[in-house]
């Protein structure tokens, strides 16, 4: 049988310098802005350079702007760091959505119901400490199916969004403010029991140290710890790992206890710290999103930073040009999509090169 | 029967019926071992290009003929939501992407565009703000002409568009060509084991493709189906696709990737879905809780084909996983 040799062949990289790595991926994040622009332009007529101007001035235009960009990184940053350690035993923990709610739940509840009887710091770390809990339950449960029976915890923890997403749904239908208004409204709008109070002048600083103490955290419990060593050779693979006397079961449920915890976590601080309302959209696609972060900066908590930024300054920016220019705003959806595209399409040159071999007479 | 009880039962299987088409697409897509997240995104994306295609064919032609409006609307769905699949398939495929990753974002894609050209079209549609293409609709929403007047029995069987018998017909087919065809085993083979499939001269690669790229055209014909049909031609930013494409990625799991039983599975998940609605004395709140019920019943049925560990329940062994031929 003849057997044709393509003129391309593929060739798995041994290891790649780091900046040419960087160029790649520099390269691929132009490449999607320039397919976004003409997308634009083609949808629109507009200029894309006005309309990239007018995304950099919604993102960071003025200092408000500013400062509600950063409450969103945070957001989503928290919730890239929550789903790290999980991913990265390559546990697919697509929950994160629900994990959130609960967490967002709980806060919106004890914010509710305990208001003044207890002293304001107080309450700040019961709500964190019950949304941990919230949060960790959720993500634990799927996990213990996973490391008894192998059920499959993509899909387990894609339906426990579901299950959360209907008990918020309950939750508002209970709460509801005013009547009639299928929302809860703003939970202590006078009093701001349980709301994160402002530290340094700033509304969000309070986000900002909580985050970036836990990126930290995260950034050091992978890299240095016991327990992040497990993850990666539970990762890479489960048999060395069973090999070397790790217990897989242990460190599966352990890890998802965390990562469901940190989710929790990024529940009550769209609650508390930046919301101060709960509904279904509370955790609004971010745990999905969060994912992209996570996975994207290879586990890095420092280069989720960057990303989370680049995401949250896309959407933002998006909604700027959609009331600027009168388009809707999910022209930031279709542009975020765009871009990860790219992104993701790049891994491939990093890992792999093209070996072009032209009219070589080949045996497969 | 009660009228009620009619009603249930046409409401268990319109909705149904979306669904259907995304899980039938889907288990074609998983049978060859991609687990596509995007089945969102695609059911938005056939969702909105059947719509846009009518629309326009029906502002540039004051009579409308029924069968272009059909024509038109129809390919444009399938070979919308195929092409989101060959996105997939290039990024997962050729240039090794993470499944799962790949099938977020593309819902996330899918429903950007979608709703952007939703939005933009109702804005084009001028007047109330709304979108309406009623011709195709029409079309769309036909009954079977004199079995709908066969009284109750019309009335259940009967009182639907044409779509809902088509995921049928798809579904009976699917299950057919799994089953009975070379071909099918083939596909089937890919999915559980990739490397030997390759080796016995099985092209992984195409196999993957084209069963990611057919799988996708289906799955958007759900998404057409509730444009056309459940919303009688309209358009709404209201994520209710969304919803309703992790459903039926959820229908997969819980039909153990059978076609046939995503079929009655469908109206299954139809009927949980809104039984609520016809359960007297449930206040709004329960109501609410009751809403969980698909989502729950699909979890016990994860776990029950996990402990029983039966191997014909299995999802594809090798569903997820990525396959180079050089890495094995």
């Amino acid at each position: 049988m003849t057997h044709k040799e393509p003129l391309l062949r593929i060739a798995k990289r041994d290891s790649i310098p780091r900046p040419k790595a960087y160029a790649i991926r520099v390269i691929a994040v132009l490449l999607s802005l320039l397919v976004s622009g003409a997308f634009i332009f083609s949808v629109t007529k507009l200029d894309p350079i006005q309309v990239y101007k007018a995304m950099f001035d919604g993102a960071l235009g003025t200092s408000r702007r500013s400062w509600s960009t950063i409450r969103d990184v945070m957001t989503l940053l928290c919730i890239g760091v929550g789903l790290a350690p999980a991913f990265k035993m390559r546990f697919w923990n697509i929950g994160a959505e629900g994990q959130i709610l609960i967490g967002g739940i709980i806060t919106a509840g004890l914010m509710r119901s305990l208001g003044p009887s207890i002293p304001a710091p107080a309450l700040l770390v019961l709500m964190a400490a019950v949304s941990l809990i919230g949060g960790c339950v959720w993500g634990v449960i799927p996990a213990v199916f996973k490391a008894r029976w192998g059920t499959n915890e993509t899909l387990f923890t894609l339906m426990m969004n579901y299950v959360a997403i209907q008990l918020t749904s309950y939750c508002v239908a209970l709460w509801e403010n005013p009547a009639g208004s299928n929302s809860v409204g703003v939970i202590n709008q006078q009093t701001k029991w349980g709301w994160f109070p402002k530290l340094f002048g700033k509304e969000y600083s309070l986000n900002v140290i909580l985050v970036l103490t836990l990126t930290i955290g995260m950034f050091v419990y992978l890299k240095y710890s016991k327990h992040g060593y497990e993850i990666s050779v539970v990762g890479d693979s489960e048999n060395t790992a069973r090999y070397a006397g790790i217990s897989v079961r242990r460190v599966t449920i352990r890890t998802m206890a965390i990562s469901g915890a940190i989710c929790g976590l990024a529940g009550y601080i769209a609650v508390a710290g930046v919301g101060h309302t709960i509904s279904t959209t509370t955790a609004g696609g971010r745990g999905f999103t969060a994912i992209i972060v996570a996975w994207l900066a290879q586990f890095n908590s420092f280069v989720m930073i960057l990303i989370s930024f680049l995401l949250v300054f896309l959407q933002k920016g998006a909604v700027q040009i959609a009331s600027q220019f009168n388009l809707n705003d999910y022209a930031s959806n279709i542009i975020t999509g765009i871009i990860l595209f790219f992104i993701l399409g790049s891994e491939f040159f990093i890992n792999y090169r093209l070996i072009h071999q032209p009219g070589k007479e080949g045996k497969a | 029967m009660s009228s009620q009880l009619i009603q249930l039962f046409q409401s268990a299987v319109v909705f149904g019926t979306v669904i259907m088409f995304g899980a039938i697409g889907e288990i074609l897509t998983e049978k060859s071992g991609n687990l596509n997240l995007g089945v969102p995104g695609i059911m938005y994306l056939g969702g909105i290009a059947g719509l846009a295609a009518s629309f326009f064919y029906e502002l540039n032609n004051p009579a409308p003929n029924p069968v272009i409006c059909l024509i038109l609307s129809f390919t444009a769905a399938f070979l919308a939501a195929a092409l989101g699949g060959l996105l997939y398939s290039f990024l997962t495929i050729t240039l090794r992407t993470n499944q799962n990753v790949t099938g977020l974002t593309l819902t996330i894609f899918g429903g950007g565009i979608a709703n952007f050209f939703g939005g933009g079209l109702n804005i084009m549609a001028g007047g109330v703000g709304q979108i309406s293409v009623a011709s195709t609709s029409a079309v769309y929403c036909a009954f079977v002409p004199g079995l709908s007047g066969m009284g109750v029995f019309g009335q259940l069987f009967f009182h639907y568009g044409f779509m809902v018998y088509l995921a049928i017909i798809i579904a009976i087919a699917v299950r057919f060509f799994l089953v009975r065809t070379r071909r099918g085993l083939n596909l089937r083979a890919v999915g559980e084991n990739p490397a030997t499939a390759d080796a016995a001269g099985i092209n992984v690669t195409l196999y993957k493709y084209l069963a990611t790229c057919i799988g996708a055209g289906i799955s958007g014909l759900g998404g057409l189906y509730y444009t056309m049909d459940y919303i009688k031609g309209t358009w709404a930013n209201d994520g209710t696709i969304e919803a309703l494409g992790w459903l039926a990625v959820a229908l997969v799991i819980f039909a153990t990737w059978r076609p046939v039983n995503a079929m009655w599975g469908s109206y299954l998940f139809g009927l949980l879905s809104w039984a609520y609605l016809y359960i007297p004395g449930l206040g709004r709140r329960t109501m609410e809780l009751f809403k969980m019920l698909p989502y729950l019943v699909t979890i016990a049925v994860l776990i029950f084909i996990s402990l029983r560990k039966k191997r014909e329940n299995q999802p594809p062994a090798s569903l997820g996983l990525p396959y180079f031929r050089e890495e094995r």
